[in-house]
């Protein structure tokens, strides 16, 4: 559980790599990246075969990014269970049969179920992808590029800082817990409370001096530091690529067209 | 120069932990700033750079410390933390070293060459592009050191920059403190580092100051430093 909460940090480590992938300015694929997130979320409950081949998309990207998607799910270990939580319950309310296979036959909340994981799972991905690909303060740059108020970038960097803090803190915690409890797994009931108030505070002071740290070497809320990486012609092809593609898919129902292909 | 006048200071509603301090430190000097742990030394540093405010005057080149000038004055100050974890927050040494220099529209050349120059000064080049989550407590130190340098600042704070380092990159960081022309304010246990780096030296006692005077006189007074939990520099008991 620690090591994955660790895990979690430190994805600048990807994002600093080099493929075509990291290569691209970063505004055309926070774009691409939030386009695909909407077009996937726009799905029906129970577009299932619809939405399926929208996996395509991340896929061919963690290819040529040269990041394995078994990363990603490594990586997301933790938050992974609690996206595919989501529709868990779906099956219960929706009874439906809606589809039949073989002589099994399957409820409609089956498919919406099965349809918000893949939905989740996606938008993870491709979130992910993002962040791998890219440093946290070229994306926080081409927010603001893109008008978006200082504040509230400024915020989001800080809190990506935060949970690098945090998981950090962490690590050196249960170490420091575990030397004086030999034998012991995991962290007693008793020890939670006052574990996690000295995790926040811990984190807090240090997030503030981070932030002080930032301040004092000249930090105002503009990206001139990040790495900068111009949008060329190549980036908008990528872009209209993938939003064309994004959009075969979601008004043509490519599965039904392939299964077609092969029934005649 | 510097201008610390009748300021005080508490955190919270504690007990005053500065306590209507005031002092001048001129352009180019070197001062040593001892004290017990708990003396007030860091908080000095926090007031002087406007992370903290109290009250009483602070000022630095005539330029009052206060939130509207707080730009201008911490653009002047390069600080090391007493906490080098908490001085870097990109994802390489280089990209910290970058940091400063960009933010204050340096071009990206000449903050290289800066970065590269600094690093060669303080033998790190081996550092240039490590994680900074995978370089060691010593390592980190240097890294924030050469952070600092590599902003260029007129004045350079340090708070123990000498602690956690081994021998012979104490010895670097001293020979390279001794060959900054800039005003230095420094902390430190390290007796003998003060000695080897400063020309004046500020004794600090619960937010107050005991002793201010020139470095060879208040660091050979052994009454005065066991006074205040300290003891001679090891190369005076050794001469
Ligand atoms: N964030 C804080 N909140 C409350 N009190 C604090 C805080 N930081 C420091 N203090 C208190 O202020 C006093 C002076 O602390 P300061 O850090 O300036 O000491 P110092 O001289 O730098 O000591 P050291 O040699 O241990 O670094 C101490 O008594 C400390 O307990
Ligand atoms: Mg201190």
């Amino acid at each position: 559980m620690e090591k994955a909460l660790s895990e979690l940090g430190h994805m600048d480590e990807l994002a600093v790599q080099e493929s075509p992938v990291h290569g691209m300015n970063a505004t055309a694929k926070l774009l691409s990246t939030v386009v695909y997130i909407l077009i996937v979320m726009s799905f029906d409950k129970y577009d299932l075969s619809g939405l399926i081949p929208m996996v395509l998309w991340p896929v061919l990207m963690y290819q040529m990014s040269g990041i394995p998607v078994r990363t990603c799910f490594y990586k997301l270990r933790i938050v992974l269970p609690l996206v595919m939580a989501v529709g868990l319950f779906n099956p219960f309310f929706d009874r439906e049969i809606m589809l039949h296979l073989g002589n099994i036959g399957v409820s409609g909340g089956v498919i919406s179920m099965l349809t918000l994981m893949l939905k989740g799972v996606l938008c993870l991905m491709a979130s992910f992808l993002l962040v791998a690909t890219t440093p946290f303060d070229s994306i926080c740059a081409a927010l603001r590029s893109m008008h978006f108020p200082a504040t509230l970038t400024t915020l989001l960097l800080l809190t990506y800082r935060y949970v690098g803090v945090m998981t950090e803190e962490l690590a050196v915690m249960t170490d420091a817990y575990h030397l004086r409890a030999p034998g012991q797994k995991g962290i007693h009931v008793s020890a939670w409370g006052s574990f996690l108030g000295q995790l926040l505070l811990r984190s807090m002071d240090r997030a503030q001096e981070l932030y002080a740290s930032m301040l004092l070497r000249g930090y105002h809320q503009h990206f001139h530091y990040a790495k900068h990486i111009p949008f060329r012609g190549s980036d908008a092809i990528y872009m209209a690529l993938s939003c064309l593609f994004f959009i075969l898919i979601r008004f043509c129902n490519v599965s039904e067209l392939i299964g077609r292909l092969f029934v005649r | 120069m510097i201008e610390f006048e009748n300021v005080s200071f508490a955190y919270e509603q504690g007990a005053p932990v500065i306590d209507n301090l005031s002092f001048t430190i001129g352009d180019g000097e070197s001062v040593g700033l001892i004290g017990a742990n708990g003396a007030g030394k860091s908080t000095i540093m926090k007031l002087l750079l406007g992370l903290v405010s109290g009250e009483g005057r602070i000022a630095v080149d005539g330029i009052e410390v206060n939130r509207d000038n707080l730009g201008k004055i911490r653009q002047k100050l390069g600080f090391v933390l007493q906490n080098s974890d908490n001085q870097m927050f990109m994802p390489t040494v280089f990209e910290d070293m970058m940091f400063a220099p960009l933010n204050y529209m340096v071009s990206r050349e000449d903050a290289e060459k800066r970065v590269d120059e600094v690093l060669e000064r303080l033998d790190l080049q081996y550092l240039k592009h490590k994680y900074n989550h995978k370089i060691s407590g010593g390592e980190k130190r240097m890294a924030a050191i050469a952070t600092v340098l590599a902003m260029e600042p007129e004045a350079v704070l340090m708070d123990e920059p000498t602690s956690a380092l081994d021998p012979y990159n104490r010895r670097v960081v001293i020979n390279t403190i001794r060959g900054l022309k800039q005003t230095k304010i420094i902390t430190s246990h390290d007796l003998d580092m003060i000695m080897d780096t400063c020309d004046r030296v500020i004794l600090i006692s619960k937010g107050r100051i005991v002793a201010d005077g020139s470095a060879e006189k208040i660091l050979r007074d052994k009454a005065l430093l066991e006074a205040n939990r300290m003891e001679l520099p090891l190369s005076l008991i050794h001469r």
